[in-house]
């Protein structure tokens, strides 16, 4: 295991980040405390949440969950993508890592910037409304998964797509119509019967609503069927791309 | 001991294209190499496959006797590869992008002492915290050569290094290339500028549509050419227009009212090119004879395999 050279494209992936803080941290941040302040002044009073949660605390964990699965696809999906469009990936590609320390160092990047925008998020929630905490283990444990998860999905997007094009139609037709129908806004029992169903073949449902357990110990679904199905998820995600990484899919053609 | 580079029977197809067909050639561990041919030759794709950044269909290929797809960790930091186009990481600067290099060859502060020596040697130093983006072309060049050398590889491959670089940075990274072969690296070379292979290879292939068609010493090559091959350099009053058929065939290079013809020495006569363009309505103004170069055997070798 070359675990230098692992942690090397790790730190590198997250010094890269950490250069354009401002729109790879701050501007989500933001757009997150934007949804918290328009959504709760709309909507507090008039939606239905949990019994004894104001809706205002009840979006703050969907919003932090919203901001670390979009942050963590972008983290890796346009490092990858600018990687190829510039061609700089060969300095990666050229060095002896395997495709499973590969993998490892542009997903933990994915994780650590999609924790850091989620907590950022609560930091700027906290001054709004008061949010309890169920279980510290739980959110931790959620949060990496479901960071996990999405840095794992848009390494698949960055080694598949070819042009940014491709990209934003990944990021715009898949991951914000799945991340907003989730509910990061609701909760799925105050839906239809039709979009109840719906809703739970969403993946990144059971990523919200196992976190939001952890803050207010109540969910939608059960907290270790929410845990099963992004744990599944993570494993299956992990196989194909670590398969493609192997065979040098579009990146050692 | 093993050959620092042997590839053996090696095939690359993109779709329906064949890249690199039976290719087999080995490079000797110290040699200065040249690996020449027209765009599209699979220079290239060669350089990639024996750096790992390609994968190919059939063959093998090795670097100090150790397989570069089943012990590539071993041949990759045998290895040290410039690419052909200019690439780099916009984020960071150049100390950072050379640290960051060697990181991923698994070694830790220990490099810096070399990092720092790298910069000095390629006259970068000045310019160590700069960000990569307000380099100029031939510094970010310099940069990519340092990269690829920042893990001390014993076998040093560049591919068209002084593609579009003016003279001065030319000779520059002739001398350092020099250099590093002087101190005992492999070095192998790929480019367009036949003069640079003249001056600085030892032994040389030349690739065209794939296919090895020449794998000799420098000497041996420019023998081909040299005993056959002259160059016959005319200048005219005037621009020549249509030439006779006889002498269209021949003409190498033509440009205003000087034309370059290649002749057989055991068959053409100057003479009788001279007339001809006379008889043509040219007036001769000056003439002279060149012995061959290895351009002229280059474009011999690569015309006999098209045809």
């Amino acid at each position: 295991m070359n675990t230098l050279g692992l942690y090397t494209l790790f730190y590198k992936e997250v010094l890269r980040f950490g250069k354009v803080l401002l729109q790879t941290l701050i501007a989500p941040v933001i757009t997150a405390l934007l949804y918290l302040l328009v959504f709760a002044q709309v909507l507090e009073g008039r939606m239905e949440v949990f019994d004894g949660v104001s809706y205002t605390a009840f979006l703050v964990p969907g919003l932090m969950m919203m901001s670390v699965i979009q942050n963590a696809f972008a983290n890796s999906s346009s490092s990858l993508i600018q990687s190829k469009v510039t061609g700089n990936l060969v300095f990666i590609l050229l060095a002896p890592l395997s495709h499973l320390e590969f993998f490892l160092a542009f997903v933990l990047a994915s994780v650590v910037r999609g924790l850091i925008v989620g907590l950022g998020v609560f930091a700027v929630a906290v001054f709004f409304v008061p949010i309890p905490f169920h279980s510290i283990g739980l959110l931790l444990l959620f949060g990496f998964l479901a960071s996990a998860v999405l840095g794992t999905l848009g390494m698949i997007a960055g080694v598949w797509a070819e042009k940014f094009d491709q990209l934003a139609g990944f990021q715009n037709f898949i991951i914000l119509p799945l991340s907003f129908l989730s509910g990061v806004f609701y909760s799925i029992h105050s839906l239809p019967d039709f979009w109840q169903v719906l809703s739970r073949f969403n993946p990144f449902f059971y990523m919200i609503d196992g976190f939001r357990y952890g803050f207010f110990g109540v969910s939608d679904v059960s907290p270790l069927f929410s845990l099963s199905v992004v744990g599944i998820s993570l494993l299956i995600l992990t196989g194909v791309t670590l398969l493609m990484l192997k065979a040098g899919y579009k990146l050692r053609d | 001991m093993s050959d620092a580079i042997a590839i053996a029977d090696l095939n690359k197809r993109y779709g329906s294209v064949q890249a690199l067909k039976d290719v087999s050639l080995s490079v000797q561990r110290g040699e200065f190499f040249g690996l020449l041919g027209p765009n599209g030759a699979g220079k290239s794709t060669l350089i990639n496959i024996i750096g790992g950044l390609t994968r190919f269909d059939s063959g093998t290929v090795t670097v100090l006797g150790r397989n570069v797809v089943t012990d590539y960790r071993f041949t990759r930091r045998k290895i040290g590869v410039v690419p052909q186009e200019v690439v780099f990481d916009p984020f960071f600067s150049v100390r950072e992008v050379l640290r960051i290099q060697s990181g991923y060859f698994g070694l830790g502060r220990a490099s810096d002492a070399w990092i720092e020596e790298l910069l000095h040697v390629l006259m970068l130093i000045d310019k160590a915290d700069a960000n990569m983006r307000s380099l100029s072309g031939g510094m970010k060049r310099r940069v990519m050569i340092a990269q690829a050398l920042v893990h001390k590889p014993e076998v040093v491959v560049l591919d068209e290094p002084t593609a579009g670089v003016d003279v001065e940075l030319r000779k520059s990274l002739w001398a350092f290339i020099r250099r590093l072969h002087d101190q005992g690296h492999t070095i192998v070379l790929t480019t367009h500028y036949l003069e640079e292979a003249e001056a600085l290879c030892e032994r040389i292939a030349i690739l065209n549509h794939g296919e090895l068609v020449a794998l000799d010493s420098k000497r041996a090559l420019l023998a081909r050419g040299i005993g056959k091959t002259m160059r016959l350099c005319i200048t005219t009053e005037n621009p020549i227009g249509a030439l006779p058929d006889a002498l269209s065939q021949k003409v190498r290079r033509r440009e205003g009212n000087r034309i370059e013809l290649q002749l057989q020495k055991d068959s053409d006569s100057i003479i009788q090119v001279l007339d001809a363009l006379r008889t043509h309505g040219a007036v001769i103004t000056n003439f002279g004879v060149e012995e061959a170069d290895l351009e002229d055997v280059f474009v011999e070798l690569t015309h006999r395999s098209q045809a």
